[in-house]
C-alpha cells in the first residue's frame, strides 16, 4: 500500500513537469523502435546492407521518408535498426559499470581503512584522465571495433559509480537503523544488502538513467571517429561517418541517424533529470 | 596557507605518477603485443622482435618502466611509426592549436554560461528559465560531431559566411609563430585581417565545444544563484539601500562564483578529450586530430602521447581551481 501511493506520487510528480515527460516519452519511441524495429521498417533487405545502386543518394520522398544512403539502402530503415544497437550498447555499459563500481563503493563507504584507501586511489586514478581519451587509448591498445569500444567504454565508466555509491555509504554508515541492526546481530554482509545498498539506490538509479544517454553518445563518438562500429554495422555514429563525405548535397544522409542520437541522449539525459527532482531532490546541481 | 598548497601540489605529484602507471598498464597489461603496436599493422614476425630489441621490449616489465619513466621525464613520448617523426616534437606543434580552440570555446562558455545563469536565476520558474533549462540539457545532449557538422551545413555550406574547416586559409601565411596561438600572433603583428580571418575559423569549432561547458556552468550558476539570492545579507543589503544590479553582479554572483569555478576546472578536461570529436570534423590541426589519426592508423605512441598531455592539462587545471578555490574560500585552508 505503501509502495503504491509512492510510486502514484512519484508518478503525478513525474507528469506535472514538461521536461520530464518529454524525456519520458523519447525513452520510450526509442524503447519501443528498438523492439519492434525489425517488423516496422519498410525495407528490412537493407539492414544487413543490399546493394541498390540505381537507387542511390536519394532525397526524402515518399518511398522513402529519410532518403537513400551511398548504396542505395533506405536510411529511415538503417536508422531505426540502429535504436536497438545503441540501446542495448548504453544499457550494457551503464549496468556493467555499475555492476562493478557500486559494490566497490559500498565496500569502500562502509568497511573503510586500508580496503577503502585501495579502491579509492584507483577510482582517482581512473578519473584523472577524461572518460574519452582513455578510452581512445584503450581501444588503441585493444583494436577497434564495438565490443572492444564497449570494453574500453566500461573500464573508463565504472570509478564514477564507486565515487557515489561511497559517499552515500560513508553517510548511511553513520545512521541510528545500521547501529541498530548492527546491536541486533545483523551479519556485515545482511546489512551491506538489505540497509546500506536500498538506502542509497536512488541516486545511483538517476546516474544511470543519464549514464544510457551518454553511453550513447559516447558508443556512437566512438563509431564516428572509426574506432567503434565498422559499417555496414547499422551503428548512428558509424553512419554519420560515411555520412560525412556526402555533405553538404546528401545533408538527409548525416541528418536524421544524428537526430535520432541526439533524440535519445535527451530523453535520458531529461528523464535523468526529472527522476533526480523526485528521488533525490537534495542534490539538484549542475 | 603554505601547508595547504604543499600537500596539494604533493597530491598532483601522485597523481601525476599514476597517469603514467596508467598508460604504462594500457600499453603493458592489454592483451596485445606492445612491440606489435609500436611495429604497426603491417610489420612481419622478424620486423617485430628487432622493434622489440631496439626498444628494449624484451626485458623485465619493471626495467621498462624505469626507463619509460625516465624517457617521460626528459619528454621523450617515442618515435610515431607512420612518420618516424618524435612524438614529442609532434605533440609541441600540434597543441597550440587545440589550445588556442579550448581557450576561445572557454571563455565564450563561461561569458555565456555565467550571464545565462545569473538571467534564469532572475526569472526564476518563468518561461525564461523552462526554456533556459531545456537549453542546458539540450547543450549536453547534443553530439558535438553532429552539432559540428550542421553547422558546418547551415552557416559554410549554404549561407556561405564562414569557411567550413581547417585554422586558416590554404594560401594564408601565418608567419613564424610567437606564441603559437594564431589569435594572439596577429594581434602582437598588429595584423587585423590576419585576425580577422583566424577568427573566422576558429568560431564554428569553438562554439561546439563550448556548448556543453556553457551547459553546465549556466545551471550551476543558476542554482547557486537562486540559493545566494534567497540569503539573509541579500535582504541585509537591499535594506542597506544597495541598487538591484550591484546586489545581483557583485554580492550574489561573487558567492555563486565558487561551485561555478569547480565546473569550470572539471570541464576543461572533457573540453580538451572533446576536441578529439570537434578537430576531426573541422579538420582542426591540434591533438585531437592527431590522436585520431594516429589511432586509426594503429600507431600507439602517438595516442599515449595525448593521453599523457591531456591528463597533464586536466590535473593542472584542476590544481590551480583548488588553489583559487584556497584563496578565495578562507575556510577550505584550515579544511
Amino acid at each position: 500500500m505503501a509502495l503504491s501511493r509512492g510510486v502514484r506520487l512519484a508518478a503525478w510528480q513525474l507528469g506535472r513537469s514538461f521536461a520530464s515527460m518529454l524525456g519520458l516519452v523519447l525513452v520510450a519511441v526509442i524503447v519501443v523502435l528498438a523492439l519492434i524495429g525489425p517488423w516496422i521498417v519498410p525495407y528490412p533487405d537493407d539492414v544487413a546492407g543490399a546493394v541498390r545502386l540505381s537507387g542511390k543518394l536519394q532525397p526524402p520522398s515518399a518511398a522513402h521518408w529519410f532518403g537513400t544512403d551511398e548504396v542505395g539502402n533506405d536510411v529511415l530503415t538503417r536508422t531505426i535498426i540502429g535504436a536497438r544497437l545503441s540501446l542495448l550498447v548504453g544499457i550494457g555499459i551503464t549496468f556493467a559499470a555499475a555492476a562493478i563500481g557500486v559494490p566497490l563503493g559500498i565496500l569502500a563507504g562502509t568497511v573503510g581503512g586500508r580496503v577503502r584507501e585501495i579502491i579509492m586511489r584507483l577510482t582517482d586514478l581512473f578519473l584523472s584522465v577524461p572518460g574519452l581519451v582513455l578510452a581512445i587509448a584503450l581501444v588503441a591498445a585493444l583494436g577497434a571495433g564495438i565490443v572492444n569500444a564497449m570494453i574500453a567504454l566500461v573500464l573508463v565508466w565504472w570509478p564514477g559509480y564507486v565515487r557515489l555509491a561511497e559517499s552515500k555509504a560513508l553517510s548511511i554508515r553513520e545512521e541510528a537503523y545500521i547501529e541498530a541492526a548492527r546491536v541486533a546481530g545483523a551479519p556485515r554482509l545482511r546489512i551491506l544488502w538489505r540497509h546500506v545498498l536500498p538506502n542509497s539506490i536512488s541516486p545511483i538509479i538517476v546516474k544511470m538513467s543519464m549514464d544510457i544517454g551518454q553511453a550513447i553518445l559516447a558508443v556512437a563518438s566512438l563509431g564516428f571517429i572509426g574506432l567503434g562500429a565498422k559499417p555496414p554495422t547499422p551503428e548512428w555514429g558509424a553512419m554519420i561517418s560515411i555520412a560525412r563525405g556526402y555533405l553538404p548535397d546528401w545533408w538527409w544522409y548525416a541528418i536524421f541517424p544524428g537526430a535520432f542520437i541526439y533524440a535519445s541522449v535527451l530523453g535520458f539525459n531529461l528523464l535523468g533529470d526529472g527522476l533526480r527532482d523526485i528521488l533525490d531532490p537534495r542534490s539538484n546541481r549542475g | 596557507m603554505l601547508v595547504y598548497l604543499l600537500r596539494r601540489i604533493a597530491l598532483a605529484g601522485l597523481m601525476l605518477f599514476g597517469l603514467v602507471c596508467l598508460t604504462f598498464a594500457i600499453a603493458n597489461v592489454a592483451p596485445s603485443d606492445p612491440a606489435a603496436l609500436a611495429a604497426g599493422p603491417d610489420a612481419g614476425r622478424s620486423q617485430i622482435e628487432q622493434v622489440r630489441r631496439e626498444y628494449g621490449l624484451d626485458r623485465p616489465l619493471p626495467e621498462q618502466f624505469v626507463r619509460y619513466v625516465g624517457d617521460l621525464v626528459q619528454g621523450e613520448f617515442g618515435r610515431s611509426v607512420a612518420t618516424g617523426r618524435s612524438v614529442g616534437r609532434d605533440l609541441a606543434r600540434y597543441f597550440p592549436a587545440t589550445l588556442e580552440l579550448c581557450l576561445v570555446a572557454m571563455a565564450f562558455g563561461m561569458l555565456a554560461g555565467i550571464s545565462l545563469g545569473m538571467l534564469s536565476a532572475l526569472f526564476k520558474d518563468r518561461w525564461l528559465d523552462h526554456a533556459m533549462r531545456i537549453f542546458a540539457v539540450s547543450g549536453i545532449a547534443l553530439p558535438p560531431f553532429w552539432f559540428g557538422l550542421l553547422l558546418q551545413l547551415g552557416f559554410a555550406a549554404w549561407l556561405g559566411w564562414l569557411p567550413t574547416s581547417g585554422r586558416i586559409g590554404v594560401s594564408t601565411d601565418p608567419g613564424d609563430p610567437i606564441t603559437g596561438l594564431l589569435l594572439v600572433d596577429s594581434l602582437l603583428r598588429g595584423n587585423g585581417p590576419l585576425f580577422v580571418q583566424c577568427l573566422s575559423y576558429i568560431a564554428l569549432p569553438a562554439l561546439v565545444l563550448s556548448l556543453p561547458c556553457l551547459a553546465s556552468i549556466l545551471r550551476v550558476n543558476r542554482s547557486e544563484m537562486v540559493e545566494a539570492l534567497r540569503a539573509d545579507y541579500i535582504t541585509a543589503a537591499r535594506a542597506h539601500g544597495v541598487s538591484r544590479w550591484r546586489l545581483v553582479t557583485v554580492h550574489a554572483l561573487k558567492n555563486a562564483m565558487l561551485p561555478t569555478l569547480a565546473i569550470i576546472g572539471l570541464r576543461w578536461g572533457w573540453m580538451m578529450s572533446s576536441t578529439v570529436l570537434v578537430e576531426t570534423v573541422f579538420d582542426w590541426p591540434g591533438i585531437g586530430l592527431y590522436a585520431v589519426s594516429s589511432a586509426i592508423a594503429g600507431d600507439f605512441k602517438p595516442v599515449m602521447g595525448v593521453t599523457l598531455i591531456i591528463g597533464l592539462n586536466f590535473m593542472l587545471v584542476n590544481l590551480v581551481v583548488d588553489l583559487l578555490y584556497g584563496v578565495l574560500d578562507p575556510r577550505l585552508r584550515h579544511a
